[in-house]
């Protein structure tokens, strides 16, 4: 790999002006293919769910997906979008061994939703509109595996290997008008853009939009013009950035290529360009010249679509709360910060919360154990939040144990830690492990006897005012009764036996 | 109309992936350069304002439900395949991007 | 035995149902027929002698079991070689699918099957269906019956050339430019296109997408619209299929008549290039319809002059994306894989050794007519005359019942005659082209021999887009009139082989 000269972001910020175009695709989660019936579960074993359409067998012929259509129009409306009155799929003719037909079938000029935005709030709280170009309809490829080179690479490989399973797989393309005005919060732009979108996504309940998982792939394109001008640049086009901090490290190592070469003189080609997750850094790939020719035509084999509009308004008005404004009223009535809200956000903590509190516990429990012990917990063990084995009933039963008094945190984490190792429901945890807060007062009252007496010169001390000796004696009272008991009614009670009132 | 020339061809075959011998070359640019020049008539009515037919018939919206139909077995799918390796179609190396 | 490969579809399907002749027998007789004269026809890429008996056994243990028989039940059929057949090799008359074995049935295929019909094997055709002459196919000619050193039309030459030889009383064409009409016109029988979508084109390998139609094929117009109502109806899985109930084209077939009908003779289809004794048949034949009480209209559709080039763009373009698919990765021939080439090379190295020339050159034309800088004069405009033709049918429509042509301007020429001369090729289907571009549907019959060759003439019979029904009413009531006249069918002139 060749070292990429950079200039510093200062000082690229400094010259030029970050033109951004972003292209999303993403797989639905329909339960079957765009064109035909077979299956798109994934993990499914190779080739098994092909059939003579997805393979691109002589004489088969593709039926459109009206689940795949509805998705298209319900993103497209989401997105603030105008939807066709009619339109035709089209045929992109390349060759390409993980493309059974040897064209893609897509939309050209006539795509389903067109001329929308979506307002991206940034972590400051301003809201910056992206335009939206256009969101059509296609399918993906098959997947390749290449043999006999270096770790799978496709340079060097004496062959490939093809599975079909996932050729066909609908999927939506959603690409923005030319992003210009962020300037240096270019990256940011970025990536709340495609946060947002993929939160938007997630509430039409189209696609479950798992960037790990490739459901959502983004390329970046890129250009820089000089501070002050109008004329876009040569851009570069980073293809298939799968992560949300990926997308904010592409574009911000394409403004800092970028600049070094044009304030060195020279000049960017437009070609294709990989991200690499080890180091954020971006290497050259494909030339784009003008040999490329998609050869486009409306597909012969599908008619138009035409949705009617009754169908259209319908759909817009199953819409879903938009997550951006879900949030903001969500973060009122928590009652919670835009930077609380946004670390939130950005744990994956959000539907979690929701849940827990939809399961009666309060906001501020639920947020204390999400975003505390169990998302530590996530991180530890490198998953995502909501697939940690604790459910949100069982979190909403913690915090309401404690509020009851029959927990103290200590062991309310406790009861988490076996709910986490799959020791059962809290109460079960509670049960098993003898977790319960030691209220009898008879008991306590013994403890508390024993801990005076056993530590007479403290008890003497705050018999002469030094109240806040009283967590020594505390402390003991822990110790004897295994971390069982409340802390602060044995607080008062060593303060009511030795006869002192606080403050 | 500009005629088709041997050039044009050659570059047109590599677009079709038909590795067309030089011989080939001469002869189909020939014959194209015919049939275009009389094909070609139809662009008297490029200026018309008429609205183009891609499909004979005016049907729209043809869709299926969201269903999962058979698919093929493996074995099927896999059946005419010139090489198969894994239960996997194995074709040749890929001249790729990386 | 001769008399039973003789007779019609309909007089087998009735002797198998009265128990007079067993499906066996009937399917035994046409396999000795074939194998008696196809040597020499070549109407067969492959025969399917065991499936075919197993089926005709299957029909005959059905009747001997009182279960109902469909109306062709034990009628052998011959299937062009371009429908997918589960276990039966499809080659499509390309080197590129020899010895695939599909594993699937074409939509057409399965009601075939359903229809209790004898599938007697796949028959001859050029290559991808890109001709007029059958001399495409990789797997050498069909000769005509009448004459066996000259065409018997293309691209199903070998359907057409399996009726006329009496190999098989029904036959499966498909029709982009004509391929179904100008074969039963230059082999004196009978051939229909449906309307566009009325038969399924699942499993009927793509030439034009937007063209294609699946049609019956048979020595009368009454076996043509028992076959017709047995392979159309609505298809789920092709998007094009007409969703509504097939025309009553048996009804129309079995009671011909153009009493008071009004028929077109449009002026466009005339002139240069048509041979003499076609005109003197085709007039005849209009002589023939006003005689039998039809009014006649003449029509002027002038779109109709740039049909040909139209369909020389549209069909290579949609040819040049359909044969994609043939990349040596999946299925099919394959050839350089030596290890060291890449997958675009083999692709590449494959294309070349599996394509004929015609196939080759109509993907570098429809190459060409796609490309960024050319496709609104060409793919573009031809879109655009694909309109006016429709919009002139459809005046015509106002004015007329049905429209009457000659089929081909010409009788079946010379094997190789034409063979390096595709455009004088392309000429062959001037006639037939306009009702592709419109999707509405055409039949081609008998009307005579031309007096200077003897060769059969065709008479063609356009109608409404789903009006086929048309076809049949008229196409009945001429063929009964002209069979009167000869006193036998045309076909009983053919030299016997
Ligand atoms: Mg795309
Ligand atoms: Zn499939």
């Amino acid at each position: 790999m060749t070292v990429t000269e950079l200039l510093s972001y200062d000082a690229a910020l400094a010259a030029y002006d970050p033109v951004m175009g972003l292209e999303v695709h993403v797989e639905l989660g329909t339960k079957t293919k765009m064109f035909c019936g077979c299956s798109t579960e994934l993990g499914a074993e190779p080739n098994s769910q092909t059939c003579p359409t997805c393979l691109g067998l002589p004489g088969s012929l593709p039926v459109v997906n009206a689940i795949g259509v509805e998705s298209a129009i319900k993103i497209g409306l989401a997105l603030n979008c105008e939807i066709a009155e009619w339109c035709r799929f089209a045929r992109k003719n390349y060759f390409y061994p993980d493309m059974p037909k040897n064209f893609q079938t897509s939309q050209y000029d006539e795509p389903i939703a067109f001329n929308g935005y979506l307002d991206v709030q940034l972590e400051d709280g301003e809201i910056f509109r992206v335009e939206i170009e256009r969101a059509h309809m296609e399918e993906d490829t098959g997947k390749s595996t290449h043999v006999g080179g270096a770790t799978g690479r496709i340079h060097g490989a004496s062959h490939s290997l093809l599975d079909y399973n996932r050729a066909g797989i609908p999927l939506i393309e959603i690409v923005t008008k030319p992003i210009e005005g962020a300037g240096e919060r270019a990256p940011e732009v970025a990536k709340a853009y495609v946060a947002e979108l993929r939160e938007l996504i997630k509430a039409l309940g189209v696609s479950e939009a798992r960037m790990d998982k490739g459901q959502m792939r983004c390329d970046v394109n890129l250009s820089l013009r000089p501070n002050g001008t109008e004329k876009f640049g040569t851009r570069s086009e980073t293809k298939n950035v799968n992560s949300l901090r990926s997308v904010e490290r592409a574009a911000r190592f394409e403004i800092q290529r970028h600049a070094a070469v044009l304030s060195s003189g020279g000049t960017i080609v437009q070609e294709t360009r990989h991200f690499h997750e080890e180091d954020g850094s971006t290497t050259s790939g494909r030339i784009k010249d003008n040999a490329e020719d998609y050869r486009y035509f409306p597909e012969p084999d599908l008619v138009p679509v035409a949705p009617a509009r009754e169908w259209v308004e319908e759909l817009r008005k199953g819409l879903p709360e938009l997550p951006r404004v879900r949030r903001n009223r969500l973060r009122e009535e928590w009652g919670v910060s835009e930077h609380d809200m946004q670390s939130i956000l950005n744990a994956g903590a959000v539907e979690p919360i929701v849940a827990t509190i939809e399961a009666g516990a309060d906001a501020a429990a639920a947020r204390k154990w999400w975003m505390g012990e169990l998302a530590r917990n996530a991180n530890e063990q490198g998953v995502a939040l909501d697939e940690l084995p604790v459910t949100p009933a069982q979190v909403a039963r913690v915090a309401a144990l404690v509020a009851a008094g029959d927990l103290n945190d200590k062991l309310a984490r406790q009861v988490i830690e076996g709910v986490l190792a799959g020791e059962g429901d809290p109460d079960a945890v509670v049960e098993k492990r003898g977790l319960k807060v030691v209220s009898d007062e008879g008991a306590l009252g013994a403890a508390v006897d024993e801990a005076i007496a056993g530590n007479a010169a403290i008890a003497d001390k705050i018999r002469g005012g030094k109240v806040q000796a009283v967590g020594a004696l505390v402390g003991a009272v822990m110790k004897t009764t295994r971390g069982q008991a409340d802390a602060a009614r044995v607080k008062e009670l060593i303060l009511e036996k030795l006869g002192v009132s606080e403050g | 109309m500009p005629g088709i020339t041997r050039e044009e061809v050659a570059h047109l075959a590599r677009l079709a992936r038909l590795e067309l011998k030089s011989e080939e070359l001469d002869h189909f640019a020939g014959q194209l350069d015919d049939i275009i020049g009389a094909v070609a008539r139809v662009s008297e009515v490029a200026d018309q304002d008429v609205p183009p037919t891609s499909h004979p018939l005016p049907l729209t919206n043809v869709m299926r439900a969201d269903e999962v139909r058979p698919s093929l077995t493996p074995e099927q799918a896999l059946s005419g395949a010139p090489a198969q390796e894994q239960q996997r179609f194995k074709v040749p190396q890929i001249l790729g991007e990386d | 035995m001769t008399d039973i490969i003789k007779l019609t579809a309909a007089e087998i399907a009735a002797k198998i149902a009265s128990g007079e002749l067993t499906a066996v027998e009937v399917t035994e007789a046409h396999l000795a027929r074939i194998e008696a004269v196809d040597e020499k026809v070549h109407a067969f890429l492959h025969v399917d002698r065991e499936g075919a008996l197993a089926q005709a056994r299957a029909v005959d243990a059905k009747r001997a079991a009182g279960e109902k028989l469909g109306p062709l039940a034990g009628v052998p059929l011959a299937l062009k070689d371009i429908f997918t057949t589960e276990g039966i090799p499809t080659t499509v008359g390309s080197k590129i699918l020899e010895g695939w074995i599909p594993p699937y049935d074409a939509t057409l295929t399965k009601r075939l099957k359903a229809a209790d019909v004898v599938i007697l094997g796949k028959t001859n055709m050029d290559e991808f269906a890109m001709g007029s002459s059958t001399e495409n196919s990789a797997y050498g000619p069909t000769g005509n019956p009448w004459d066996l050193t000259r065409i018997p039309g293309g691209s199903g030459g070998g359907s057409s050339a399996a009726l006329a030889s009496y190999e098989a009383p029904l036959a499966i064409g498909t029709d982009t430019g004509g391929s179904i009409r100008q074969p039963a016109a230059v082999t004196g029988t009978v051939g229909v296109k449906p309307t566009y979508g009325a038969v399924s084109r699942y499993g009927m390998v793509a030439f034009s997408s937007s063209l294609d139609q699946g049609g019956p094929c048979a020595r009368t117009v009454l076996d043509a619209a028992l076959l017709h109502e047995v392979i159309a109806g609505h298809d789920p899985l092709d998007s094009t299929s007409i969703d509504a109930p097939v025309p009553p084209v048996v009804e129309a077939a079995r009671n011909g008549s153009v009493e008071g009908m009004r028929v077109g003779v449009v002026k466009q289809f005339s002139g240069e290039g048509y041979q003499a004794g076609v005109v003197q048949r085709f007039n005849e034949s209009v002589e023939l319809l006003k005689s039998l009480g039809a009014e006649i209209v003449e029509l002027d559709c002038p779109s109709f002059d740039l049909a040909l080039s139209a369909y020389y763009l549209i069909a290579p373009s949609e040819c040049s994306s359909n044969l994609a698919r043939f990349d040596a990765m999946r299925y099919g021939l394959r050839v350089g894989d030596d290890g060291t080439k890449s997958a675009e090379d083999v692709t590449a190295l494959t294309r070349e050794a599996g394509f004929g020339d015609e196939v080759k050159r109509r993907i570098i034309l429809g190459t060409y007519a796609l490309s960024s800088g050319y496709y609104d004069a060409y793919y573009g405009s031809a879109q655009k005359v694909r309109t006016l033709i429709t919009r002139d049918f459809e005046k015509a429509f106002e004015q007329v019942d049905v429209i009457v042509s000659p089929t081909t301007p010409t009788t079946a020429f010379p094997i190789g005659e034409r063979a390096d001369d595709p455009m004088a090729m392309y000429l062959a289907d001037l006639c037939t082209i306009p009702t592709n571009m419109a999707g509405n549907a055409a039949m081609s019959l008998p009307c005579g021999l031309a007096p200077e060759d003897g060769l059969p003439v065709g008479l063609q019979i356009i109608a409404p887009a789903l009006k086929d029904d048309r076809l049949y009413k008229v196409g009945a009531a001429v063929e009964a009139a002209f069979v009167e006249k000869w006193g036998h069918p045309l076909l009983e002139e053919a030299p016997s082989l």
